[in-house]
């Protein structure tokens, strides 16, 4: 977890203007954190994506000053007193000391260029990601809150699946998170998921696959069954590309790959199609809102106008 | 121990490592480390190459079978088998897992791991039931999902969460019977129905004791230590409320007397889809998703960060 280290070094050494260095460990290139920072965390040379916090991709994609956390004060329980060679809630409280986050994902409301959104984040630095029971409900709360305030909502997924640690009742939040998207689906609410390195198990086998648009990061890896097990079961070893983005892309399993940078955009573009209905260019309207800060964009208007079409209760929406 | 956590330090001293390590010292004292050895008993039992497979319990519980295959994509999936039963007068879809009896068959099923084919499968047939209010029997028994490379490249996990999806949604009543087996997301993508009904020597579990025993304890050989801390027992899956019954076998175990074991799976099934029957569709429906919306276990006191 270099990047994280980083960030500390940065915040703490704030007055001395030194920001600290990582190489790419795709490239080798050493690259200063504020280079870093500023291309959303993707090498410039090679365009490695480096895995990010969950904090991080908040702060990429919401509105600066609009994030609303819900659900925030869920914590896991121990139901199996799970004890491996340590006990489940020491690799809890751990996780939540490396990462400053109190489970694998957190969930708000955000607006994303000025359009309002539920947005839940997972964060791979806790405990690989894994979905326990707070990781289900909090996916069920933030479908309730898209239901209810009738914003679309955006799921960035990074997982190694289930976590071993809450048996099967980690197993049964599949089904729990899928029942979520039945429900979603029946109110017609949009819901998009962003597959990020690595989405695997458990996640990928139920809400990452079951969004109306799947995104994928370039090169993350997204599967069903980890290379290794894989490896293991043929006895053979993988190619390099198996299972990444690119790959699954060929196969059909993912609508687009879209480089980070890039995310947020997409993510509204996509957002405002499946809600309005209305297939418009909007691209240049977006050129034009990003150069003039501060200044409604065109797009957001004609969003605007789209959403009232769609759906009339919204016309009293508190802009 | 206490009170050595709320120990005041200096800046950047930590003694988390320290408290870590007395803790794990401590609690390996205490912990009773004893492996019971009826789990490790139940776990062979579940795999016992003599118990009833799905269509053992077809041919004893349902003499007017017809096997429906295909997924209309690709191929059939034997690992899967499914068709329309003639069961008390009416008929019934059945779906389930099929490992094999002998190597060639064994061979033939691919040992009941399915490959995405047989999920689609298993979909296309609970929504041809659905269409004309055709209840639902799924009864499973797999080691898992297969981990294969063109498993994986025809969508192993959408096959998987698409099923799960697929059994949400379905208007008619659906009863899932774990009968062996029951490993992993492979395993669940049949078993989200109305009611989960257990057979006592069946396991039900999140990754098999093996797996996690080699993540967990860096030891493949430590699979009995994981299969009880998993909790993968009939009685604890009761007890965590996962499963809505256990059904008790023949003395012995399933393996013992099959047309047994079949009438008292034949038998719970009656039961409850006269309940399930008697409830109107989006009721059954509504009740089915607020059922997995109950799943799980957690404290809502913690501190808000943000």
């Amino acid at each position: 977890m270099a990047q994280k280290v980083s960030i500390d070094i940065s915040r703490r050494n704030g007055d001395t203007g030194f920001r600290g260095a990582e190489s790419c460990p795709a490239c080798k290139q050493l690259l200063s954190t504020e280079e870093l920072e500023a291309n959303y965390k993707v090498c410039p040379h090679c365009n490695y994506h480096f895995r990010i916090s969950a904090a991080e991709r908040v702060a990429q994609l919401a509105d600066r000053g609009t994030w609303n956390e819900i659900a925030a004060s869920l914590r896991s329980a121990d139901p199996l007193h799970f004890f491996d060679l340590r006990p489940y809630p020491d690799r809890l409280e751990e996780a939540e000391y490396d990462t400053g986050l109190p489970e694998a994902m957190i969930a708000g409301t955000c607006r994303i260029h000025k359009m309002d959104t539920v947005l839940a984040v997972m964060d791979f630095g806790f405990m690989g990601g894994s979905m326990g029971s707070v990781v289900g409900e909090k996916f069920w709360r933030a479908v309730d809150t898209a239901i209810e305030t009738r914003y679309p909502l955006v799921v960035v997924c990074a997982s190694g699946g289930a976590r071993m640690q809450e048996g099967i009742i980690s197993l049964l939040q599949m089904a729990k998170t899928t029942c979520a998207v039945e429900i979603l689906g029946e109110a017609a609410v949009p819901f998009v998921s962003v597959l990020t390195d690595p989405t695997t198990g458990g996640v990928m086998a139920s809400f990452a696959t079951l969004a109306d648009v799947v995104i994928a990061e370039p090169r993350s890896l997204l599967c069903f069954s980890g290379p290794r097990v894989i490896e293991q079961t043929i006895k053979e070893k993988l190619p390099a590309d198996f299972g990444r983005a690119e790959k699954n892309l060929d196969h059909g399993q993912i609508d687009m790959i879209v480089p980070r940078p890039e995310l947020k955009d997409r993510l509204v573009q996509v957002l405002g199609m499946l809600e309005g209905g209305v297939a418009c260019a909007i691209e240049p309207l977006w050129e034009e809102e990003k150069s003039s800060p501060g200044r409604r964009g065109a797009f957001a208007e004609a969003l605007d106008r789209i959403k009232a079409l769609a759906n009339p209760s919204r016309r009293s929406s508190k802009r | 121990m206490t009170e050595l956590k709320r120990l005041p330090t200096l800046p950047g001293v930590h003694l988390r490592d320290e408290i870590a390590k007395i803790s794990h010292r401590l609690i390996e004292l205490n912990h009773d480390r004893r492996l019971d050895k009826a789990v490790w008993d139940r776990v062979e039992l579940a795999r016992h190459p003599e118990r009833p497979y799905t269509l053992d319990y077809i041919h004893h519980m349902f003499p007017g079978f017809i096997e429906l295959r295909g997924d209309r994509c690709f191929a059939d999936d034997p690992a899967i088998v499914g068709g329309l039963a003639a069961y008390m007068g009416r008929t019934i879809m059945v779906i389930g897992h099929q490992k094999g009896r002998d190597l060639a068959a064994r061979t033939r099923r691919n040992f009941g791991m399915p490959r995405p084919e047989g999920y689609r499968k298993a979909q296309r047939l609970m929504n041809l039931a659905n269409k004309f209010g055709i209840p639902v029997l799924t009864l499973i028994d797999t080691a898992g999902a297969y981990p294969g490379v063109a498993a994986e490249e025809r969508g192993q996990a959408a096959a998987i969460s698409q099923s799960l999806l697929c059994m949400a949604r379905l208007d008619v009543p659906t009863v899932a019977v774990i009968i062996g087996e029951g490993g992993s997301g492979g395993a669940l993508a049949l078993a989200l129905a109305d009611r989960v009904i257990m057979l006592e020597n069946a396991i039900y579990s999140v990754i098999s004791p093996e797996s996690c025993a080699a993540i967990l304890w860096k030891d493949a050989e430590e699979a009995h230590l994981a299969a009880q801390t998993l909790r993968l027992t009939s009685a604890n899956l009761s007890e965590l409320g996962a499963v809505d019954a256990v059904l008790p076998e023949p003395r012995g175990g399933a393996h013992r007397d099959h047309a047994a074991a079949s009438s008292i799976i034949k038998q719970a099934l009656e039961d409850n889809l006269r309940e399930l029957e008697a409830m109107h569709p989006q009721a059954r429906k509504r009740q089915r998703l607020e059922k997995f919306r109950q799943m799980g276990v957690w404290s809502e006191g913690g501190l808000t960060l943000f």
